[in-house]
């Protein structure tokens, strides 16, 4: 068990020095001067000398990557080129927002999918599972801004039940006005999520339910639901967990649209107002530290795998 | 002795399995779903190549005397903030998101199946080239995406270029575990042992494996593509906001939504129903050619 956690552990790593080198490589082969880049058309000499400078960019490709690696190991992110501040306390400011939302999401994704998956796999073939299977393709299909339009004329505008923008933080006003704010891109977000989550759910309980278990499970007298959740849902867990991991790139993707339709203060908003004015140090914090939280969630993920399923630990 | 008796010569036709072969006419009927798909699959490429003669106006000519105007017999949809005809540009939209899901769709084919061929054969290769690509796949692909469009100018190509990048990993997976298992195959064994060269084995042998998971992994990129692209202009980090692109109209009815939300859905609806047909089409192709091709990640 230990030396599958520890093997797990360090196989991370390398993907992360690949991630650093990526984001550090992309600024200074990119054709062009990086300092112009940064700074923009407008810039004045004497501009574009303090990027250089505070980029390191006088110096070899190699002595810069280790020097800019040693910041981001000592958690220095560098400075934002439009507001002077720290990339790291910016994104602090920001992370509050994007984290309630993301986690409102997931919750409401697997609530919603989970059994929705689980019906479609015992009703196989019947109008419900062609109606959750179709939902789910649709859910693919339809793109995030799409849908959170469609959401926000609906119960915004017309019925007028939900503001239509806006963002209120739990810390600061407690639950209800969070809820308030944020079940509409809540709902926005977790459309792809409950169709990826539907749809695995399905297939992994339709493998297990051919199992000989389950038929056990019936013999004996165990009630139709107690089947369904306790011995076949259980069963088709990992998967499924896979596919919430898997699933969290999608779920980085929704959070910049979203924040941007619903106007939150959040890391999404963040990574756009970057994109906008070119603030590059922001933008590679911000790949920087998506990326490592990916990393660890499915390295989590497969962590809890050997927990779940002994068999993983042995091989 | 009759020529029925089974001792008479043993039909040798049949121990020999039928060749196996790429399959892409179905045999039985498709499904509804399918032939609606494909038919508004095909609907969207006229359109696309037939915009400049479908298209009642100028998708670029502005009017500021006829701002935000609702339907009417001179614009069909209305128009939009410049004055410019809703219906044109929405029409002229899909040659951009075509160019671009087909252009994704066949760079990271071209790209990845090579490396995915090279990472499945070559044990030392392959450590390095699938390192890379796990930390490609760790960024998420609207960040990279937008990270390279917002260093080097955006025109199709950068767009293009940006969108593909992150899609090659999916690729060069798939190309090597199909490559992993078929490279133990006996006909691989033996054309190694007869003395067919490396690049013969790899192309002739290894490379038709990989066609129909390619065939299916190509829609979803396409599909896949298409939704990146919107998502880039709708951020403002696509293409320049006069080209008319689904997700640029979109971007600018974003102001006007309260006023008039058909600049938002019209594009919308165009949008989702290309990517709808493509992955239908996808899922098609896969329940035909690869029933075991889980379909992973979807179109984003």
């Amino acid at each position: 068990m230990f030396s599958y956690c520890l093997r797990r552990t360090l196989a991370a790593v390398p993907v992360m020095v690949v991630v650093a080198l990526f984001v550090f490589l992309l600024l200074r082969l990119s054709p062009g001067d990086p300092a112009a880049i940064i700074a923009g058309d407008m810039a004045t000499p004497e501009q574009l000398d303090r990027i250089r400078e505070t980029l390191g960019l006088n110096q070899p490709l190699y002595i810069q990557f280790f020097n800019w690696a040693g910041e981001l190991l000592r958690g220095d992110f560098g400075t934002s080129l439009m507001s002077n501040l720290p990339v790291t306390q910016l994104m602090a400011q920001r992370l509050e927002p994007t984290i309630s939302l993301a986690l409102l999401s997931i919750a409401l994704s697997v609530v919603v999918a989970v059994p929705m998956g689980v019906i479609a796999a015992w009703k196989h073939g019947s109008l419900i599972d062609n109606a959750v299977m179709s939902l789910s393709v649709l859910g693919f299909s339809v793109p995030v801004f799409v849908t959170g339009y469609i959401l926000i004329k609906i119960f915004s505008i017309d019925l007028g039940w939900l503001p239509v923008q806006g963002f209120r933080r739990v810390s600061q006003e407690g639950f209800g006005p969070f809820i308030q704010h944020a079940i509409l891109p809540a709902l926005m977000l977790s459309t792809i999520y409950i169709a990826l989550i539907a749809r695995m759910t399905r297939a992994s309980m339709l493998d297990v339910l051919g199992e000989d278990f389950i038929r056990t499970a019936h013999a004996k007298g165990a009630s139709e639901k107690r089947v369904l959740f306790k011995h076949a849902l259980r069963n088709a867990g990992v998967p499924i967990l896979e596919v919430i991991g898997t699933g969290f790139a999608l779920m980085i993707t929704g959070v910049v649209v979203t924040e941007s339709v619903f106007n939150i203060p959040g890391l999404g908003r963040l990574t756009v107002d970057a994109i906008l004015s070119r603030d590059y140090p922001v933008i590679q914090g911000l790949i920087l530290v998506t990326s490592g939280v990916y990393v660890m969630i499915n390295l989590a993920i497969d962590l809890s795998y050997a927990l779940l399923d002994p068999r993983i630990r042995y091989q | 002795m009759s020529l029925s008796s089974p001792h008479a010569s043993p039909d040798v036709s049949a121990a020999i399995p039928p060749r196996r072969r790429l399959r892409l006419w179905p045999r039985q009927r498709p499904g509804w779903a399918v032939i609606v798909a494909a038919i508004c699959l095909a609907l969207i490429v006229i359109i696309a190549i037939l915009a400049p003669w479908l298209a009642p106006h100028d998708p670029l000519g502005m009017s500021p005397a006829d701002r935000l105007k609702p339907p009417s017999d001179t614009y069909w949809l209305g128009s939009d903030a410049y004055g410019r005809d809703l219906l044109s540009r929405v029409l002229y939209g899909a040659r951009v998101s075509l160019i671009v899901g087909l252009g994704s769709a066949l760079i990271s084919v071209v790209v990845g199946l090579p490396l995915g061929i090279l990472a499945g054969f070559f044990r030392s290769l392959d450590a390095v080239i699938m390192r890379v690509m796990d930390g490609l796949m760790a960024i998420p692909s609207v960040l990279l995406a937008i990270a390279i469009v917002s260093l080097i100018s955006a025109n199709l190509w950068t767009v293009m270029a940006a969108i593909t990048i992150p899609e090659i990993p999916r690729i060069v997976r798939l190309v090597r575990s199909v490559v992993l298992s078929a490279r133990e195959e006996p006909y691989v064994e033996a054309a190694v042992s007869l003395g067919s060269s490396l690049p013969t084995v790899m192309w002739r042998h290894l490379m038709p494996n990989t066609l129909a998971p390619l065939i299916v992994m190509s829609t979803y990129i396409c599909a896949s593509a298409i939704l990146t692209e919107a998502i880039l202009s709708f951020l403002g980090a696509g293409l320049g906001t006069e080209t008319p692109t689904w997700g640029n109209i979109m971007a600018e009815g974003r102001t006007y939504f309260l006023i008039k939300p058909s600049l938002i859905f019209w594009p919308g609806i165009a949008l989702s129903v290309c990517i709808l047909s493509i992955n239908l089409l996808g899922d098609a192709a896969r329940d035909r050619l690869d029933p075991r091709l889980q379909k992973r990640g979807g179109a984003q």
